[in-house]
């Protein structure tokens, strides 16, 4: 019998022993694995999403807002489900009774976790939710980060929208670290500046017990607003640039001339960026995306034009630079010319004697096809490149449209052909294989009339010591007069096509361009409007000394001395009253 | 009435260290049941202080009485405690799956629980009559296993309480063994057994409800099916590695009140210990187990008859049996098969009959010394 008990014994030992080296398996080498386990168990990490930085136009106007944006939602465990409350909600929610019903039907992720019945809820909506709140157990109000567009569809193309993260996105790491629920910015500024603007994300760590209730609140980590940000746009001047485009399709560009600072850029049609903020409608997306007019292309640099005859100013410093002509060279026109086939001037009766004064004034087509007989293309086109054209201009936003610039080598690449001189023809008077944005343009105005210094134009403003230009363009200051000179006779004189732009507040100087669309000289208003020539206007102001160089540009819009330069004449009076208005509040 | 010099015999080191236990229980039972959200306290804590207060009258009364008396009615007992078996089956209340509970007006118990002790009582009492000189032979084997264990087994499986049952069965095993039994029989037993176990194995298995196959299968496969049944394997798992060393200190535990652990005032109370005192806080707690199970042996071969032997025999093996599995349910190493954690989990019935079966090693402890007598 004690021999019996003792093995007993033994085997006791024996067991207990097996089990306490389970437990120091477990408690000793694990123990940490398994404290990780217990704190996923029942520790829980929510994001405390930052408030995003704000836009500024130039003066510190704000041009978005942060406003909360409210969804209603329900822990449908809570929730009693008898066909009276179910009604009642019905009806305070503004919601069909069996939708509901679909709803609390469909599965959510974790238990009590919150469904989500209505986004987007209006401030007076929610007051009338929280009133009654204590009838519906497990009805909730939170509050979701918004974005208010202040000028609604003005500058949309610049400032871009929000949306919600794409699966995409997701993982790249320039959007590493963001909390999936976050809006970043898709689009325009909000995009290409998100990472300062969207700021850091905080950290709430809660404890929740096994059903998912929450326990208590463990740590919170701040989040870290985003960074504000000034832009050089003038709210004024860029909601007067979009008034004057209403109705049509196309662009305007107002830079400022000593430092390449975009003033205005507008681009019509536009859109609502208010419309992205909390996911677009399927239908609203279809509409913006089908729509003929494209209004989510940025018509000021997203997509390239024959310049036309503003194109001249270029072919006429290439050609005084270059010492082909002199203000003094001559030419007759008779209203065509003769190289291999008819070249027409766009005026039938002729121009008569034409020297580049009236050839820029009056924009004579014929004394730019004499100076192409003369000019090597790729010299004009290492000006044209000089200039900035057949080039992105570097602007911060994306989808920047180059142009194209022809040279010989071009051709030989893209066409497999030599070039022909009577191409160069074409060239000259901006028409051809050129073509160019209304950015590109209105950068080509500011250089002439700066002194030939090349800015990039840019959107965010930056210290004016970081501003320095990008080159000097050649060009000798007695040319530099010599155009301006002409380009101030296309709007003051008699016969400039320009006269339209003539302003009694500022001497405003500048050159239209028309660009055919399809040949033949049938009467533009004759046309469809998909076959109507493309209007330019580059203009500058004051004559004297320039401070303000725009570019506008209108698709089919017809002739750019009757439907351009009205425009460019508003905007920059628009400008100028600004200017006078603040002067005079400095002054007193 | 009773001898003075039983007084002087009496054991406290038993008595103390089960006390101590049964508190530390109750301050775990509180842990592990605390209020997290609602604002109220359960009152399993309260509940479990009454039932220690009734153990501990129970334990001095049948400590009192002498064990032979309970031997020579051993009989009757056991009778009794078939009644009980068969009333449960009749009138018992029903609980998770089972007929388990006899109501009585305010509480209700679990005749099963005192029935192996009943059981005990009568297995001892048998096998010191027959004395079987050289072991157990093929024919005692067979009465024993007729008269004693086939009703109580089938009336238990009935319920149906297969935990007890396979006690029962693994505590008839052990004194049997104890007792002595031919080397013969055991070889005979093995090889049929080793023979049959597929066969038998099938039979098993098929007779299984559903649940009980799930625990095995989430016993085999923890990670099969994690948020099912290998949920609970898992959690408690999880609980008792994440006391680490020192553990989470008492009061600080969390897979308990939120509720990530079921069970974990009854049968999983040790993982709540575990994790608030951690490995050392488990070892003194082992080491106040084995101390009471090394008591239990202790007395048995000091005890003045056969009969005293045996019986604080069977009460050890059950208290060890109990032990073992639990612990052993605990960290995994057993499949779930609700068995409580003796003098700790909450739960009635299951106190008493473990202070019961401490008052019988007291009992023949104390009554050791056959000379002064």
């Amino acid at each position: 019998m004690e021999k019996r008990i003792t093995i007993a014994l033994y085997i006791v030992m024996l067991i207990s022993a097996v089990l306490i080296f389970r437990l120091w398996h477990l408690q000793i080498l694990k123990g940490n694995e398994y404290k990780n386990i217990d704190e996923h168990n029942r520790l829980r990490v929510l994001s405390i999403l930052p408030p995003r930085g704000i836009i500024y136009d130039r003066d510190n106007t704000p041009l978005v807002k942060n406003i909360p944006s409210f969804d209603i939602s329900v822990v449908k465990e809570d929730l009693p489900k008898d066909p009276e409350t179910l009604s009642a909600l019905a009806a305070l929610l503004g919601i069909k009774q069996d939708r509901i019903s679909a709803m609390l039907d469909t599965k959510p992720v974790k238990p009590f976790e919150p469904l989500t019945l209505k986004e987007n809820v209006a401030f007076e909506e929610v007051a009338r939710v929280e009133a009654r709140k204590i009838d519906f157990p497990g009805l909730q109000v939170h509050v979701v980060g918004g974005r208010e567009y202040i000028y609604g569809h003005s500058a949309s193309h610049v400032l871009g929208y929000l949306g919600s993260l794409t699966a995409r996105q997701m993982r790249m790491p320039e959007y590493s670290g963001i909390p999936p629920e976050s809006v970043i910015g898709q689009y325009g500024i909000e995009k290409v500046y998100d990472r300062e603007l969207r700021g850091v994300a905080g950290k709430k760590v809660i404890e929740v017990d096994a059903m998912g209730r929450i326990i208590k609140v463990v740590r919170i980590q701040r989040p870290i607003k985003g960074r504000d940000i000034r832009l050089t746009i003038d709210v004024d001047l860029q909601v007067e640039a979009e008034k004057s485009l209403r109705g049509k399709v196309g662009a305007v560009v107002a830079l400022a001339t000593e430092t390449g600072e975009v003033l205005a850029l507008a681009s019509s049609p536009t859109f609502d960026p208010n419309l992205f903020v909390r996911g677009i409608r399927a239908k609203e997306w279809k509409k913006l995306v089908r729509d003929p007019r494209k209004p989510m292309l940025n018509r000021a640099f997203q997509s390239q034009y024959p310049p036309g005859s503003t194109f001249k100013i270029i072919t006429s410093i290439a050609a005084l630079e270059e010492g082909l002509i002199s203000g003094n060279t001559s030419y007759y026109c008779n209203g065509s010319l003769y190289f291999g086939r008819v070249f027409r001037c766009w005026k039938e009766a002729g121009h008569g004697n034409v020297r580049l004064h009236k050839a820029l004034v009056e924009s004579c087509d014929v004394y730019f096809y004499e100076v192409a007989k003369g000019l090597d293309i790729d010299i004009l086109a290492q000006y044209s490149f000089s200039y900035g054209l057949g080039r992105p201009t570097g602007i911060e936003l994306e989808g920047e449209a180059r142009g194209i610039v022809p040279t010989s080598g071009w051709k030989r690449d893209t066409r497999k052909e030599k070039w022909y001189t009577g191409e160069t023809l074409n060239t000259v008077i901006g028409q051809g294989y050129l073509s160019a944005t209304p950015l590109q343009m209105a950068r080509v105005m500011a250089t002439v009339v700066n002194g030939g210094h090349l800015y990039k134009p840019y959107l965010v403003m930056q210290p004016e010591s970081d501003v320095k230009p990008e080159g000097r363009v050649r060009i000798k200051q007695k040319n530099i007069r010599l155009i301006k000179k002409a380009l101030s006779g296309v709007v003051k004189e008699k016969h400039g096509t320009g006269r339209l732009a003539d302003s009694e507040i500022v001497s405003i100087g500048g050159k239209t361009g028309t660009t055919q669309v399809v040949g033949g000289m049938t009467k533009e208003k004759e046309l469809p409007v998909k076959f109507r020539d493309h209007a330019w206007f580059i203009a500058f102001a004051p004559a004297d000394i320039p401070r303000i160089a725009v570019a506008v540009f209108v698709e089919h819009g017809g002739h750019g001395s009757t439907d351009a330069a009205p425009i460019a004449k508003k905007i920059i009076e628009s400008y100028y009253k600004q200017e006078f208005k603040s002067d005079t509040k400095g002054d007193s | 009435m009773i001898d003075r010099r039983l007084v002087d015999n009496f054991d406290w080191g038993i008595l103390l260290v089960a006390v101590a236990l049964s508190l530390i229980g109750v301050l775990t039972i509180y842990s592990a049941t605390r209020p997290v959200l609602d604002a109220v306290q359960k009152t399993f804590f309260m509940r479990q202080l009454y039932w220690i207060a009734l153990s501990l009258i129970i334990f001095f009364i049948v400590v009192s009485i002498d064990y032979r008396w309970f031997m020579k009615f051993a009989n009757v007992i056991f009778l009794l405690g078939i009644i009980l078996l068969v009333i449960v089956l009749v009138i018992g209340r029903k609980g998770m799956g089972a007929q388990r509970w006899i109501p009585l007006g305010f509480l209700s118990f679990q005749p099963s629980e005192f029935f192996k002790i009943f059981f005990i009582i009568a297995i001892s009492r048998y096998l010191s009559f027959i004395k079987p000189e050289e072991g157990l032979g093929f024919k005692d084997l067979v009465k024993i296993i007729v008269f004693f264990l086939a009703v109580p087994v089938m009336l238990i499986l009935k319920q149906p309480d297969l935990g007890t049952a396979l006690i029962l069965f693994f505590i008839f095993i052990a004194m049997i063994l104890a007792a002595g039994i031919r080397k013969k029989i055991i070889l005979t037993v093995v090889i049929v057994a080793l023979v049959a176990l597929p066969f038998a194995g099938k039979v098993m298995w098929d007779g299984l409800k559903d649940y009980q196959k799930m625990r095995i299968i989430a016993f085999i496969d923890p990670q099969a099916d994690t948020q099912g049944v290998g949920y609970h394997i898992n959690q408690s798992k999880i609980t008792v590695g994440s006391g680490g060393f020192l553990g989470k200190g008492y009061m600080q535990g969390t897979q308990g009140p939120y509720r990530f652990l079921p069970e974990n005032h009854t049968d999983f109370i040790f993982s709540i210990f575990a994790e608030e005192w951690g490995f050392a806080g488990s070892l003194v707690l082992f080491a106040m187990y084995l101390f009471i199970i090394w008591r239990g042996f202790d007395t048995a071969g000091k005890a003045r008859d056969m009969e005293g032997c045996l019986l604080v025999l069977g009460v050890t093996f059950m208290f060890s049996l109990y032990f073992f599995i639990n612990i052993g349910m605990t960290l995994g190493m057993v499949p779930v098969v609700g068995v409580p954690l003796p003098l700790m989990s909450y739960g009635g019935t299951a106190l008493l009959s473990n202070f019961l079966a401490l008052s019988m090693i007291e009992n023949v402890r104390m009554r050791r010394f056959a000379l002064y007598y």
